[in-house]
């Protein structure tokens, strides 16, 4: 029997699976991003599931709405990415240090 | 109900093994292609958990849009690839270990005095087959959340002018029309009236 | 007009005057300055007079009134207000007369000074400071007036200000006196904490009860809460009345110009220590120890002071250690309970004392600011009026009979010989030895200055500042304007003792303002033996005081006017003793090695090793290096990779799951 915990663990998998993507690609920023589009899916995974076992269609609606952002967020990161491309030649996260003091 | 522990069992396993491939390929094209599978296996869990508005969702618009996007980019920029695995093997341990400890962490909570097992949060029936997923989202949406949903339609044309505003690039040296200016000029720009005595046409 | 604007006129009419001749000397001139003051401090003492009148009349009750509430803080009133009962208007007199002469003295005084606006509008103010001080119902007017009074006295101290002598000394005063506030802060506050109230009215009411409160201090001691009052208060008066140890700004206050070491540092200001301790005879009345205190410091005073005053040359000098004598003999009455002979010896004492001091300025314009006795000697015949003044107040000043410093000294010593209290016997020696001392600096002081032979030479064209002992012109008797508050001031010296006596000491008239327990009325005992003024003057023939006034004016006589050289002789004898008195018993040298030098060297330590060292190398840049080095090894992290950040707040998130499991029950 599936329970909610079932689809709770596979969230949690998928969400510690992509913070190890962010660690294993520190460099290439483009699976960054999609590593965070991961992260974002594991989140809409649990509020569908508390949706369905709660019976309250609010989780669903928050899904919505992270979608909503998420390709908002998706669009814009990647047109950055475009621009410091074509600013930078480059997209490896090592060189871009400005940050640093 | 067997039936059902199959499906989420084999979408679970499709989703965790392209879920992995996604951070582990080298090529950009094959993570986003396996971010692709890994959404399309969420699609189908949700399906199970009744959300079938949002899997079309998530299929059509996020997969059809949002990953093609991803897609486009990753062609679109030549990448050496060479400088951005470096460091793969150093960093994995310290990945798994993080990782591990996230998902234990996690799961001690999950699983512990049966928080969310089935008799804290019972299975529930399933819907009737008149029921409509996206009718009842629909009406949500448009009487609760009107706001909301009035402000994330303003967020995504923020962000369509953002991407538009960003990557917008002005070469000099390009020869184009500038259809205001033509719509402005006037007749003195182009239209010069002057002034001289008749001359004989010669030879008569 | 009312009562209260009447009272309130007496101290603001100085005021006024004051304001007026300070703040717009240059339009007001040379002679509106002192007419403005003049006017101001004689309508003064015309009020004050007017209300002594009522009061002798038994028209006029004693007055206990508010006029304005600064403020209202935790249930404590802070108010100008004015309590007039017998002592205060006696005071007012007082006050105001003398300041009224010194005003009128001062126009032949300061004749040539540019400094005459300036100096009226100071005199004036102090009138003010010093009828708010006497006239005050509560303890904040009365310090206000302290300390105003204390400011005036550091300002004509130093008055000269061009003179190095002259800001030392006013230094010196302002530095002695913060000593002796000190105590008088704690004092004062000692009583808010007691009492919670500072009206003297509502304190004296509730002495009473806190007979038996005690007082924790470190080191698990516990005193008596009345003794530590009265003790702190009494500090402040042995500043203000400079009573050893705190003596020593008083003759350097000499430095000032005479009138004012007449005024203020003869007869009002310092005597504000004694009006002090008679105005809280209710709370000193309880602490016999507090009392022994008062007593011995003032026969210490008394004895040592005056022994000082036989060897000093400095005319003006040598009536200011009569004048520290003086004080202590007052000090030593309020020790016995005898606050009514205290407060009728400063009011004698006013007199006279004023009458020597203006005296002692008449002999010094005539010597053309000369000083020093050695140079001066048988200006008898130049300045007549001047010589006979200062026979007069010198007569009253040994309490020779009649006189009216008689009366008062031999009321004091008459009371110290009656007193129980532990310590009296000491303080008996004192004040008959004292009798001694002061005729021999009484009249030596008489004779070197007008009698004998003249030590100095009249050279005409000596230049503007011939050497002592020479004078451009003969000396000259001085202008009116100085000679006349001397006769003014004379009248009383003279008749003030006799004619106040009766009801000063035993009528009563000071019944209702001082509060003396039955167990130490000794004026009450000396009353029952009292049969009038004339009597008691006769009758000092028989007594020991007398005959000791008289070997003193003997023994002076023999020396100063017949053989000069015995004191010469006596000096070469003695030298260790000489030595002693010259150098004032060392009292300078020891606060300039102990206290001067010991805060300096404290100073220096402190600099060194706590503000050097400690806060500057130790806080200041101690907590600069600290930052250093801590942001010296934080900034490796922040290496300014996005990736590093993110780890950061991943390794957070397990950071706060991992509290979380553990924590969740």
């Amino acid at each position: 029997m599936l329970t909610l915990a079932h689809f709770l663990t596979l969230g949690a998998i998928l969400f510690s699976l992509s913070i190890a993507g962010i660690f294993i690609n520190r460099k290439n920023i483009i699976i960054l991003l999609m590593c965070i589009e991961l992260m974002l899916l594991a989140v809409n995974m649990n509020f569908v599931a508390f949706s369905r076992f709660l019976g309250n269609l609010d989780g669903q609606i928050f899904v919505f709405f992270i979608l909503t952002v998420a390709a908002a967020e998706a669009g814009i990161g990647l047109a950055i990415l475009v621009v410091l491309f074509r600013n930078r030649q480059t997209i490896n996260v090592a060189e871009l240090d400005d940050l640093k003091g | 109900m067997i039936v059902q522990e199959l499906i989420f069992y084999a979408f679970s396993l499709v989703m965790v093994f392209a879920a992995i491939a996604v951070v582990t390929v080298r090529n950009p094209i094959y993570a986003v292609l396996f971010l692709v599978l890994a959404f399309f296996s969420a699609a189908g869990i949700w399906m199970l958990l009744e959300a079938e508005f949002l899997a079309i969702i998530l299929v059509v618009v996020y997969v059809g849009a949002v990953m093609v996007l991803f897609l486009f980019v990753v062609m679109m920029l030549d990448i050496n690839l060479v400088p951005l695995k470096e460091g793969f093997t150093r960093y994995l341990p310290v990945a798994v270990l993080v990782a591990v400890a996230m998902a234990v962490e996690l799961l001690m909570v999950l699983w512990s005095r049966g928080r969310f097992g089935a008799s804290m949060f019972p299975v529930p029936a399933p819907n009737s087959s008149d029921y409509s997923n996206t009718r009842e989202l629909g009406e949500l949406l448009y009487t609760n959340y009107l706001l909301p949903f009035e402000v994330a339609g303003v967020i995504l044309l923020v962000a369509i002018i953002a991407a538009v505003a960003l990557t917008l690039r002005t070469r000099p040296g390009i020869k184009t029309q500038d259809p205001a200016a033509q719509v402005r000029t006037r007749r003195d720009e182009s239209v010069r009236l002057v002034k001289m005595k008749s001359e004989k046409p010669r030879g008569t | 007009m009312s009562l209260q604007t009447t009272l309130l006129l007496i101290p603001l009419l100085p005021l006024g005057g004051a304001v007026l001749a300070g703040l717009f000397r240059n339009q007001v001139g040379r002679v509106g300055s002192h007419t403005v003051t003049i006017l101001g401090v004689g309508l003064s003492f015309a009020l004050s007079a007017w209300i002594l009148m009522q009061q002798i009349n038994g028209t006029l009750e004693t007055v206990n009134i508010s006029v304005y509430t600064w403020m209202i803080s935790d249930g404590i009133r802070f108010q100008v207000g004015f309590l007039i009962d017998h002592l205060t208007t006696l005071m007012m007199c007082v006050v105001t007369f003398v300041s009224l002469m010194v005003h009128i003295y001062t126009i032949g005084y300061m004749r040539d000074d540019p400094g005459y606006q300036r100096f009226f509008s100071y005199i004036a103010l102090f009138t003010f400071s010093m009828l708010m001080l006497v006239m005050s119902n509560n303890f904040m007017q009365l310090f206000f007036g302290w300390e105003a009074v204390g400011l005036v006295s550091y300002l004509l101290i130093g008055f000269w200000f061009n003179k190095e002598s002259a800001i030392k000394a006013n230094l010196k005063a302002f530095l002695v006196n913060r000593v002796g506030d000190f105590g008088f802060l704690l004092g004062i506050a000692a009583v808010l904490l007691t009492f919670d109230t500072l009206d003297y009215a509502e304190v004296f009411a509730q002495a009473g009860t806190a007979v038996d409160q005690t007082l924790s201090v470190p080191g698990g001691m516990e005193w008596n809460m009345l003794t530590f009052i009265c003790v702190c208060l009494f500090i402040g008066a042995m500043g203000k009345s400079a009573q050893a140890p705190l003596h020593v700004w008083l003759p350097d206050s000499m430095e000032g110009p005479t009138p004012i070491s007449a005024l203020i540092h003869a007869a009002t200001m310092v005597t504000a220590g004694i009006f002090m301790v008679a105005r809280m005879s209710p709370l000193f009345e309880l602490s016999d120890a507090a009392l022994s205190f008062v007593m011995l410091t003032g026969a210490v005073t008394a004895l040592s002071m005056g022994l000082i005053g036989i060897v000093q040359n400095d005319v003006k000098r040598v009536i200011a250690y009569s004048t520290l004598s003086q004080l202590g003999y007052m000090t030593v009455a309020l020790g016995v309970s005898a606050y009514s002979a205290a407060i009728f010896h400063l009011m004698t004492h006013a007199f006279f004392k004023a009458l020597l001091f203006l005296g002692a300025g008449s002999v010094i314009i005539a010597m053309h600011h000369e000083q020093d006795m050695r140079y001066m000697g048988g200006l008898r015949k130049y300045m007549p009026v001047t010589w006979l003044t200062a026979w007069v107040g010198t007569l009253a000043l040994v309490g020779f009979p009649f006189f009216a410093g008689f009366y008062s000294k031999d009321a004091i010593i008459e009371a110290v010989a009656d007193s129980h209290r532990w310590g009296s016997s000491v303080a008996y020696f004192a004040v008959v030895a004292g009798v001694l001392i002061t005729a021999i600096y009484s009249f030596r002081l008489l004779y070197l200055t007008f009698h004998g032979k003249e030590r100095f030479e009249v050279i005409h064209d000596s230049g503007d500042h011939p050497p002592s002992g020479q004078l451009a012109h003969a000396p000259k008797e001085s202008p009116l304007v100085v000679t006349i508050p001397l006769i003014l001031l004379a009248i009383p010296s003279v008749v003030i003792g006799w004619m106040t006596i009766e009801p000063v000491l035993f009528g009563g008239w000071l019944e209702d303002s001082i509060f003396v327990l039955d167990k130490n009325n000794v004026l009450a005992e000396l009353g029952e033996h009292f049969h009038g003024a004339t009597a008691m003057a006769l009758h000092s023939v028989n007594t020991l005081p007398f005959w000791l006034m008289i070997t003193g004016l003997a023994l002076a006589t023999l020396i100063y006017l017949i053989r000069p050289s015995i004191a010469d002789t006596v000096r070469n004898r003695v030298p260790f003793l000489y030595r002693l008195l010259d150098n004032k018993y060392y009292f300078d040298e020891f606060y300039q090695k102990f206290f001067a030098h010991g805060s300096v060297r404290l100073g220096r330590i402190l600099w060194h090793k706590a503000d050097a060292g400690f806060i500057d190398n130790g806080m200041v840049n101690g907590s600069a290096r600290v930052v250093e080095w801590v942001a010296a090894r934080v900034r490796r992290w922040q290496t300014g990779f996005l990736y590093d950040y993110a780890f950061a707040m991943i390794i957070g998130l397990i950071g706060i799951l991992a509290v979380w499991v553990m924590m969740a029950p």
